[in-house]
């Protein structure tokens, strides 16, 4: 690790201060940041820890959704009654990340601000369309996720909260990479009042939409139709655990057992 | 006391230290004083080393030290352990295996300088302004590949990257059984790549004591004397006597800690020019570059049966990776190791096995859990499973027709087994696995759209490698034996100084045990002490599974001079003839009277010699003694596999898992039924999981951490079906064969034979390990379209 500046600001005006004035990095959880400054592959001047900001907690229920802080903890979201009742398919995609010392440490804003392409988060806020608060705005799910590790935040920029809309019904499988049990598919798949919609995170160089699994369970939302809908290899990643064929083989195997599990 | 405390489950006496953070690690003894070492590793698989320039990297703040393969003079390359001669009579190819690089890097790992500094970080500021010019060669990884005409050459001294081609067994008599054969099985098979994982990684601290020109290592070590005996005698040209290594405790070996490797024998060497002592701790992505690696065989099989299945003779040719340098044991793995195991639990006359070792751009291949055992039981195990299925014999009949049912018996590949019982092994498995019930969890699997299979590995292993002079007639430059000593104190308590080392395998309670048991006492009055060439006498340290059939016999026999001694004590203070005293339940008796001394009183007559044989026998109690085995001891086993796989995935499942064990007597059977479900969960990693990936065009290593390394975890496995049969070894008094490895050695080959039965309604023949859900499922696919 090299030496870097450690500041810890009490409010998320502080916190977007420091970062724009550094050029430094907002730490959340540290489950990505940590082991990549560990390797010195990361290497910022400045870290900015966002843990002292209280506003960045909380997970409350209203008329528009349930809304998680964005400090929320994988294993506070899992456990949380308010989101187990409302949206089980989202407990159970925070349950299922990483093992029980990353699900303490690993936070909701620091996952899809990091938007690791096999990282579970991402399609939820994807297929949900999540609302995505900020210190400066509010950003749609739909244009949240921009890229390989890429996303619509600017320099500064905090994700306060994020509002997720309770679904008809949702359901969330991942098929585990066998090495790191990240995504190798996970597919988020969520009847909304106004469609339905599916998102694919692992499989890709980011999260992505699939319109032919979402034509389908418009159609009928079954896990036959899941399975019966074929999906192009194009596109997907090939590397030492799967081929872009076996990918494109798993989406809708996943999708259907996704559906099956929505209830 | 009267209870025998052999085959007593007692809980593990270094347990408490372990699981409330009191072990003693390497890295848990650093001084505040030490240095911190860091080695500055070649990110090229292959290249030549132009020029190394160091001068920005020593003007940094807190190094204290960069030395680079130019420095090193006067010290010699790590040394091979086995010497194996060709079948052109010529010895092995055994290039130089510098320290640190001499010119030219090999592997994706290799050292190339040694960065010391006040603190780690400081170290490694420095190494990133080492500018090291590369001039950069093609590479090659794979061991076949590397043989071809063009390929890039490795070393000078090994024209071709050929270490050796090797042989065993009478050809001649081979094809003579082929050449009647009414049925031919062939297989091709790839014994996949291993990488050791150890939880505790490689670690060393080196120090010099300048007041007596000494040197101290502390060193995460399976086998403490030899790795002095190596480094000092053959690497470093110091006096034995002046060097002390400490092997303290150490998490994990399962062979990757047994050999000399370049970062503790630099660090020895580095202590004395900088006067200061030297740690160093790999970080986990060093020990996937650097520990050595296991297995990497390509093979092709082929057995020969009779009309009844009966096998007539096996023929199998061998490519084996050594790496880049031929490790402590890298020549001996996939010959003595490998070859030898070839008869398996048959009858089979007449086997012939070629090994061709060959250098690539790779980490070197060494010993891992098994050792070229767990490569010989998948060979002889997928052949038999694939000769049965292809003559339509069940998988049990095929075995049990074939079993050698009399002993001692003399297999065709040079071993001699003393005694085995094989079928009740295979019987007592099948009715735990409960194979009778498998056609209706196989027929429900199918209603589920899940194909079930079930796979057999009837395994031997040969333990506790001897005796000394015929291995070492076969190569072997080191002695073969343990020693052990009994160092009895005046009030009676016990202290066993042993050669063997303990890195989890429970020595402190078993040998502790073994103890108590003989001189009748409880064990809390024994210690155990082993790890240190400055407290114990030369021994060879623990691998192969030898430590209670050869270090727990040579206890023993310093046990059998402690009472042979106590004997005579006795016979003087009870007056009476040395010949009349027994000795049982810790006392010494005049037989046929109730007269008694107990040990602690004879103990203390030793020590307190007041009335005491003076003229006769020294005073005193303790007794040293060195056993060399006369043969190697052979645990056996049937292990049976059930696995259900997901056509879908290409997921496999472990329905159940059971092992069936022969390891002759058993002092501890929670510790063994530990031993056994460690094994397993190894081999079942190789046969699902597990498998190192170097990339072929850059040789970079693929599979460098966790990320992409799958080690098994606990929702991998199954609730293990473990069970016992027992022959005594004939030839050691305690009649253990040893029970570490077995677990690695039978079950890839019970895995894969589970999942090839419940493939073999899709077509698939024959798949690779790892069967990870993407092989599986390309498998299928390819069969069905």
């Amino acid at each position: 690790m090299y030496p870097f500046e450690l500041v810890h600001p009490t409010t998320v005006a502080d916190a977007s201060a420091a970062i724009t004035k550094s050029g430094g990095q907002a730490l959340a959880g540290g489950q990505s940041l940590i082991g990549a400054m560990k390797l010195r592959l990361a290497q910022p001047g400045t870290l900015v820890d966002l843990s002292g900001i209280e506003e960045l907690r909380g997970i409350t229920q209203d008329g528009a959704g349930i809304t998680i802080g964005a400090l929320a903890t994988h294993a506070q979201v899992g456990d949380s009654d308010v989101v187990k009742r409302a949206l089980p398919a989202l407990a159970a995609l925070a349950g299922g990340i990483g093992d029980r010392q990353v699900r303490n440490m690993g936070t909701l804003g620091g996952a899809i601000a990091h938007n690791d392409p096999a990282a579970c988060y991402p399609a939820a806020v994807l297929a949900l369309n999540a609302t995505i608060r900020t210190n400066t705005r509010t950003i749609a799910g739909d244009s949240f996720f921009t890229g390989m590790y890429e996303t619509a935040l600017a320099e500064g920029e905090i994700i306060t909260s994020v509002t997720f809309p309770i679904p008809k019904k949702a359901g969330y499988v991942k098929f585990p990479n066998p090495a790191s049990r990240f995504a190798l598919v996970g597919v988020f798949v969520a009847q909304l009042s106004d469609g339905v919609r599916v998102a694919v995170t692992g499989a890709a160089s980011c999260v992505f939409r699939s319109r032919a699994l979402e034509d389908a369970l418009s159609q009928s939302f079954t896990a036959e139709a899941a399975r019966a809908t074929v999906i192009g290899a194009a596109g997907l990643n090939g590397d030492l655990h799967a081929s872009p064929q076996y990918r494109a083989h798993l989406i809708p195997v996943i999708a259907a057992r996704a559906v099956a599990a929505s209830g | 006391m009267g209870a025998s405390l052999i085959g007593q489950s007692v809980r593990r006496k270094e347990d408490v230290r372990f699981l409330t953070g009191a072990g003693q690690y390497t890295n848990d003894i650093v001084g505040t004083r030490a240095t911190h070492a860091f080695f500055l590793r070649s990110p090229h698989a292959h290249a030549t080393i132009r020029a190394v320039d160091l001068s920005r990297a020593r003007s940094t703040p807190g190094v204290v030290a960069i030395f680079t393969g130019a420095d090193l003079t006067g010290v010699n390359g790590l040394p091979c352990g086995w010497l194996i001669t060709g079948t052109d009579g010529k010895p092995m190819a055994e290039p130089p295996h510098p320290v640190l690089a001499q010119g030219k890097v090999r592997y994706v790992g290799d050292c190339v300088a040694l960065v010391i500094a006040e603190t780690l970080n400081q170290a490694k500021d420095a190494s990133e302004l080492i500018d090291v010019d590369y001039d950069v060669l093609p590479a090659v990884v794979n061991c076949v590949d590397t043989l071809k005409p063009g390929a890039p050459q490795i070393h000078d001294a090994a024209p071709g990257n050929k270490c050796f081609v090797w042989a065993i067994g009478d050809d001649a008599a081979v094809d003579a059984g082929f050449a009647r054969a009414a049925h031919v099985t062939k297989l091709d098979i790839v014994n996949n790549r291993l990488i050791p994982n150890a939880i505790e990684p490689r670690a060393a601290m080196a120090s010099f004591n300048r007041s007596d020109e000494s040197y101290t290592l502390y060193v995460a070590n399976q086998n403490p004397h030899v790795e002095r005996l190596l480094m000092t005698a053959f690497v470093l040209g110091l006096p034995e006597h002046k060097v002390r290594v400490i092997a303290p405790d150490v998490g994990g070996g399962f062979g990757s800690k047994i050999f000399l490797y370049p970062e503790e024998t630099a660090m020895v060497w580095a202590s004395k020019q900088v006067n200061r002592t030297i740690t160093w701790v790999a970080e986990r992505s060093e020990s996937f570059l650097s520990d050595a690696h296991g297995r990497d065989h390509v093979t092709h099989a082929e057995l020969a049966l009779d009309a009844d299945g009966k096998f007539l003779a096996m023929r199998v040719q061998t490519t084996a990776n050594v790496g880049a340098y031929l490790s402590t044991f890298g020549s001996c793995v996939p010959t003595i190791l490998y070859a030898t195991l070839l008869a398996g639990q048959y009858t089979t006359p007449a086997i012939h096995c070629e090994v061709t070792a060959s250098f690539t751009n790779t980490a070197p291949v060494d010993a891992y859990r098994g050792a070229g055992r767990p490569e010989a039981t998948f060979v002889v195990e997928r052949l038999v499973h694939q000769a049965a299925v292809e003559m339509g014999i069940p998988q049990d009949e095929i075995r049990r027709r074939n079993f050698i049912r009399t002993f001692p018996y003399q297999t065709p590949v040079a071993l001699m087994y003393d005694i085995g019982g094989y079928e009740p092994s295979l019987d007592d498995a099948m009715q735990v696995a409960d194979v009778a019930g498998f056609p209706a969890r196989k027929a429900d699997a199918a209603k589920r759209g899940k194909l079930r299979g079930l796979g057999y590995s009837t395994y031997i292993e040969a333990c506790g490698l001897a005796p000394s002079n015929v291995a070492g007639a076969l190569g072997a430059r080191a002695g073969l034996f343990e020693a052990g000593e009994v160092r009895v104190h005046p009030t009676g308590s016990v202290t066993v100084f042993t050669g063997s080392h303990s890195h989890g395998q429970g020595h402190e309670t078993t040998f502790a045990q073994l103890v108590a048991d003989r001189l009748g006492m409880s064990v809390e009055n024994v210690d155990i002490v082993h790890g240190d060439t400055g407290r114990v006498p030369f021994g060879m340290g623990t691998y192969g599974s030898r430590s209670l059939s050869v270090g727990g016999t040579a206890i023993v026999k310093a046990l059998d001079k402690i009472v042979a001694k106590g004997k005579k004590i006795a016979a003087h203070l009870l007056e009476a003839a040395d010949t009349d005293i027994e000795f049982k339940d810790g006392k010494f008796t005049v037989a046929g009277t109730d007269r008694s001394k107990a040990f602690g009183e004879i103990a203390l007559a030793a020590y307190v010699p007041h009335n005491y044989p003076l003229d006769k026998l020294e005073p005193g109690l303790d007794e040293t003694a060195f056993y060399d085995p006369t043969n190697f001891t052979y645990p056996a086993g049937a292990h049976i596999c059930e696995v259900e796989i997901d056509p879908d995935t290409g997921v496999v499942t472990i329905a159940a898992f059971t092992a069936c064990d022969d390891f002759g007597t058993i002092i501890n059977p929670m510790i063994v039924e530990g031993q056994v479900h460690g094994g397993l969960a190894q081999g079942i990693g190789q046969a699902l999981l597990e498998e190192c990936v170097y990339d072929t065009e850059s040789g970079q290593l693929l599979t460098g951490s966790y990320m992409d390394y799958a080690m098994p975890r606990a929702d991998d496995l199954p609730m293990f079906k473990v069970s016992n049969t027992v022959t005594p070894c004939t030839h050691n008094p305690i009649g253990a064969k040893g029970c570490g490895e077995a677990g690695a050695i039978g079950a890839p080959a019970a895995v894969m034979n589970a999942v090839m039965d419940a493939l073999a309604p899709v077509g698939v023949r024959h798949l690779d390990m790892p069967a990870s859900p993407h092989r599986v499922w390309q498998a299928i696919h390819a069969a069905r379209s």
